[in-house]
Order: structure tokens, then C-alpha cells, then sequence
């Protein structure tokens, strides 16, 4: 059982202030990536030593091992997601799945037609492939989600063309952790003829993924946001109907020609215990993350001014993003250095833009820019918990003083009609 | 991001922050940015009759960096006259703390928050000589 299990990081003494000495601060950002369970590290290691052969192979007993714990793996991945294990291709990662799966099928089919569909709020490794594609002559329409993040069926129909020929939608976001109505979307895309990819990436071990009832083609899937290892990931690309994606790798002709390239087996053999160890534990684990996850959210949610980004209800327990108005992301992030956070601030990336994820749920740019991602999983424990909301309670009250914005709303100034002297 | 030592005292120990009387005819107030960039400062000083900086006081919303630029133009302005605080130049502001090229901006705004808040009490002591 994971309770068992202790996070293979030195996580303590840290002082009443909250700031880290020499310790590491408390890791809540689990949707960035999740550390490799220290199960899934030892399965690994013979592989990197003893069992080294490469899977290809074919004339000697080195080869023959390391094809076997390939074949394990894949049959664990695919055992999570409900899929056959011939429909589980071997990639880098999810962004390397994406890419196979939005421009292998978009090429593949360009005949049918050269319109695609997908959300505003995808991770960067589906818009930017989908934007490449518009380099190379195809349209796409961005649907704009709801406020609280979901895509309205509707209005996904309402952009369905007669060249409407690929739609990648994402399982769970990664930024506010809302889960899409799969299901529908794919029963739309089946009545159309639209070929559906979905982007898994931060799905696996949080929600049920059955591929034998749902209507999906295409589904990226990585190790490292499961506690597997980086560096490794699948696509799923459905055989009945069979669907067809262009190598965007060439080579050797592994993965019957789709992905080219040395199988990694010490990386496939940690995704495969990974997900081994999902399938087996992730109803009680996400039990135990939803009761942490009420437990800080009630224990933020009480301040004044403090909103909640993205749907509560059809939502991963492990996510939780909130905004707290009137104090920027970036300072409250420096101010909570106990724990390891991500933020929507502009300040925290190099673009100086905040979130597109929240400013496409229409939220203000303030808002957008005081948002913090707490993201909580297989390690994180009540004290943690109690921790973090200790230390975030007493670090906005001493950013809000300090905060002219602070002082305006205290005053009853409407502060969306005062004239900003922009810079 | 790595902050310099000076970003981190000035952020986890600022200095004069708050609020002087804004209708006092002795405080100027200079409140530039915006919100929707991420970051907003408000900086206030009192002036003495011989044009003279008694006190200084700020409050920002921003990052650490602008929290930083704020507080330490405010030790710089206490006994400054008005036209030697208009003179401070954000370079000297970015290169006391070691700003990094993406934070220079944070100087920038604290420069024009000391003029924003000398142009105040210039055209307060104006309209006080006028009157």
C-alpha cells in the first residue's frame, strides 16, 4: 500500500517562517512531475545493468530479455487504459505523442480534409504542433472553454466543417486539473468521421481510462506524471477501426514503423511499473488525495478574495488552483519558499504573459497573474497539508499589507475604473 | 530564479512601508502601473519647506524585484531634495540590486514612481503659491 511508501526526498526542519535552510521545501507540484516511486526505481536498475540488450535483438539471449520486460510493459500500459498492448507505441514522452498523433494523422489524411479542432487551453505540445500544421497549409479552430474550463458541447459541434478531419482534446489539464467530457466528444467526432486525439498526459492514475468503450483514436500517455520515469512515453492508436498516423521518426522501423529508434528498455520497464502500480492503487490513493486536497482547499478558502480556477466538480482531486487577489504569484511564490508551487504570474515565466489556461476561462489578468497550482499525489500527507495552509494564510496577510491593490478594495475602490498609467 | 541578496533583504524586510496623509499639502503621491501587468506601486513622500524629503512611504503589488526597487528608493529619498530624487535614474536602482535583464522593468516603474510623486507635490505647492 502507498501509505508505505515514503517520498525519496529529505522534506523537514524547516523554521516557523517557512523558509527552507538547507532542506528541500514540501513538493506540491506533482503536475509538473511526480518523483519516480521508489518500486518503480528498482525495476528499473537491472535493466540499465545486467539485462542491457536491445529489444531488437533477435539472435541471442541479451535481445530476448530485454524484448520480454518490453512486452510486460507494454501489456501493463495498455492493462491501465483498457487498450490492446498492439495499439501501445513507444515515444519519448507526451509532447513526442502528441506530435506523432496530431501531425501522422493530420498528414495521413490530409486527403479527407485539412480542418482541425482543438481548445484554447491545450498544453503547448498540442497547440504548437497544431499551429505547425497551419504552417503547412491546414486551418484550425481554438474553442474557447467555459469560465469554469469545460468545452460546451455545442459549441464544439458548431465548429465541425465537412474538412473537419482531427480534434485533440486533453483528458485533464494540466494548469486547473478539469476533466473533459470525453465520452461525448468522441461520440461527436464518430458521427462526423472526425479522427479524435486526446492528450492523456496527466490522466493516467487519476481518472479510469477504459479504450475498449471509449470513442478515442488516438491517446498520448507519459511515465512521469504517473511516478515513472521521464523521458518515456506511449501513444495509443486504435486498430479497430484501424487508424493510420505518418512516421514522424525514421529509422529502423521499430514500433512497426511508426516511431523508429533503440527502445529504451530500463525507461519502458519503469512506465510499466508505474502504471502496474496505478492500476492497483489509484482508487484508494485518490481517496485519500481527495480528503487532502477538501482539507486545503477549505483551509484557503476562507480568506477573503480568493477564487478557485476551473470546475470543482469535474476535476482530478490532486489539482488545485487558486487565485489570490490582490498579490502577485511571483512574490508569493518567493514568499512561500517551504513549499514547491507553480503559479499562472506572468513573472514566473520568461514570456511576461500570464497563464493563456486562465485567461482563456476569461480571468482578468490580476487574477491570472495571483494564481498558484498547488498539485498534491502518492507523497504528500496531512502535516503537509496543515503546513501549507499555515504558511499561505500568514504570507498573503503580509503581501496584502504591503499591497496597494489591498488597500483601494479595503478603501471601497472599484478598482476596474480606475485609469491604469500603463507601461 | 536566483535573486540577489539585496532583492532578498529588501523583499523579506521592507523598509517605510505604508500610507502618509495623501490630502496633507506636504505629501506627494506617484501610483504607476497597472494590475493587469503584475505590477502596481504606490510611493509617497513628505516634503519640508526647504524642498527637502522628511519621509517616504510605499506599497507594491508586483514581483520581488518591484517590492525590492520600491523600498530601496525609499531609503535613497529620506533627506534628498526634490530635484536630486527627480535625477535618480532607474540604472542606479537595477545595478544596487543586481536586477536581471527581465527585471529591469521593476526599476524602471520605481523611477517613475519618484516622478510621479515629485510632479504630485510640485503641482501641490504650485497651486498652494497660487492660492
Amino acid at each position: 500500500m502507498s501509505a508505505t511508501i515514503e517520498m525519496p526526498v529529505v522534506k523537514d526542519t524547516f523554521n516557523a517562517d517557512g523558509h527552507a535552510h538547507d532542506a528541500q521545501p514540501i513538493y506540491l507540484d506533482y503536475s509538473a512531475t511526480t518523483p519516480v516511486d521508489p518500486r518503480v526505481a528498482a525495476k528499473m536498475i537491472p535493466y540499465i545493468t545486467e539485462h542491457f540488450g536491445n529489444p531488437a535483438s533477435r539472435s541471442h539471449p541479451y535481445g530476448w530479455t530485454a524484448e520480454k520486460a518490453v512486452e510486460n510493459a507494454r501489456e501493463e500500459v495498455a492493462k491501465l487504459v483498457g487498450a490492446d498492448p498492439r495499439e501501445i507505441v513507444w515515444t519519448s514522452g507526451a509532447t513526442e505523442s502528441n506530435n506523432l498523433a496530431i501531425k501522422g494523422a493530420a498528414n495521413f489524411y490530409s486527403g479527407k480534409g485539412k480542418h482541425i479542432i482543438t481548445v484554447a487551453t491545450e498544453h503547448k505540445a498540442v497547440i504548437d504542433p497544431v499551429r505547425e500544421l497551419e504552417r503547412q497549409g491546414f486551418e484550425a479552430t481554438f474553442l474557447q472553454p467555459e469560465p469554469n474550463g469545460l468545452v460546451d458541447l455545442a459549441k464544439f459541434k458548431a465548429a465541425i466543417r465537412p474538412d473537419t478531419v482531427l480534434a485533440s482534446v486533453m483528458f485533464v489539464n494540466n494548469e486547473i486539473g478539469v476533466i473533459q467530457d470525453i465520452t461525448a466528444i468522441g461520440n461527436i467526432c464518430r458521427e462526423n468521421g472526425i479522427i479524435f486525439h486526446v492528450d492523456a498526459a496527466q490522466a493516467t492514475g487519476k481518472v479510469d481510462i477504459d479504450l475498449e468503450s471509449l470513442p478515442v483514436d488516438l491517446m498520448s500517455f507519459c511515465a512521469h506524471k504517473t511516478y515513472g520515469p521521464k523521458g518515456i512515453g506511449a501513444l495509443y492508436v486504435r486498430r479497430k477501426p484501424r487508424i493510420r498516423i505518418e512516421a514522424q521518426m525514421h529509422g529502423g522501423g521499430h514500433e512497426r514503423g511508426m516511431r523508429s529508434g533503440t527502445l529504451a528498455t530500463h525507461q519502458i520497464v519503469g512506465m510499466g511499473e508505474a502504471f502496474r502500480i496505478a492500476r492497483e492503487e489509484m482508487h484508494e490513493e485518490n481517496k485519500r488525495i481527495t480528503h487532502l486536497r477538501d482539507k486545503l482547499l477549505h483551509g484557503l478558502e476562507t480568506m477573503e478574495e480568493v477564487y478557485v480556477n476551473g470546475d470543482l466538480e469535474h476535476r482530478v482531486p490532486h489539482n488545485l488552483n487558486i487565485s489570490f487577489n490582490y498579490v502577485e504569484g511571483e512574490s508569493l511564490i518567493m514568499a512561500v519558499k517551504g513549499i514547491a508551487v507553480s503559479s499562472g504570474s506572468a513573472c514566473t515565466s520568461a514570456s511576461l504573459e500570464p497563464s493563456y489556461v486562465l485567461r482563456a476561462l476569461g480571468r482578468s489578468d490580476e487574477l491570472a497573474h495571483s494564481s498558484i497550482r498547488f498539485s498534491i499525489g502518492r507523497f504528500t500527507t496531512e502535516e503537509d497539508v496543515d503546513y501549507t495552509i499555515k504558511l499561505m494564510r500568514s504570507k498573503i496577510d503580509k503581501l496584502r499589507d504591503l499591497s496597494p491593490l489591498w488597500e483601494m478594495f479595503k478603501d471601497g475602490i472599484d478598482l476596474s475604473k480606475v485609469q491604469w498609467a500603463s507601461h | 530564479m536566483a535573486y540577489s541578496d539585496k532583492v532578498l533583504d529588501h523583499y523579506e524586510n521592507p523598509r517605510n512601508v505604508g500610507t502618509l496623509d495623501k490630502n496633507d499639502p506636504n505629501v506627494g503621491t506617484g501610483m504607476v502601473g497597472a494590475p493587469a501587468c503584475g505590477d502596481v506601486m504606490k510611493l509617497m513622500i513628505k516634503v519640508n519647506d526647504a524642498g527637502i524629503i522628511e519621509d517616504a512611504k510605499f506599497k507594491t503589488y508586483g514581483c520581488g524585484s518591484a517590492i525590492a526597487s520600491s523600498s530601496l528608493v525609499t531609503e535613497w529619498l529620506k533627506g534628498k531634495t526634490v530635484d536630486e530624487a527627480y535625477a535618480i535614474k532607474n540604472s542606479a536602482i537595477a545595478e544596487e540590486l543586481a536586477l536581471p535583464p527581465v527585471k529591469i522593468h521593476c526599476s524602471v516603474l520605481a523611477e517613475d514612481a519618484i516622478k510621479a510623486a515629485v510632479a504630485d507635490i510640485k503641482a501641490k505647492q504650485l497651486a498652494k503659491a497660487s492660492a
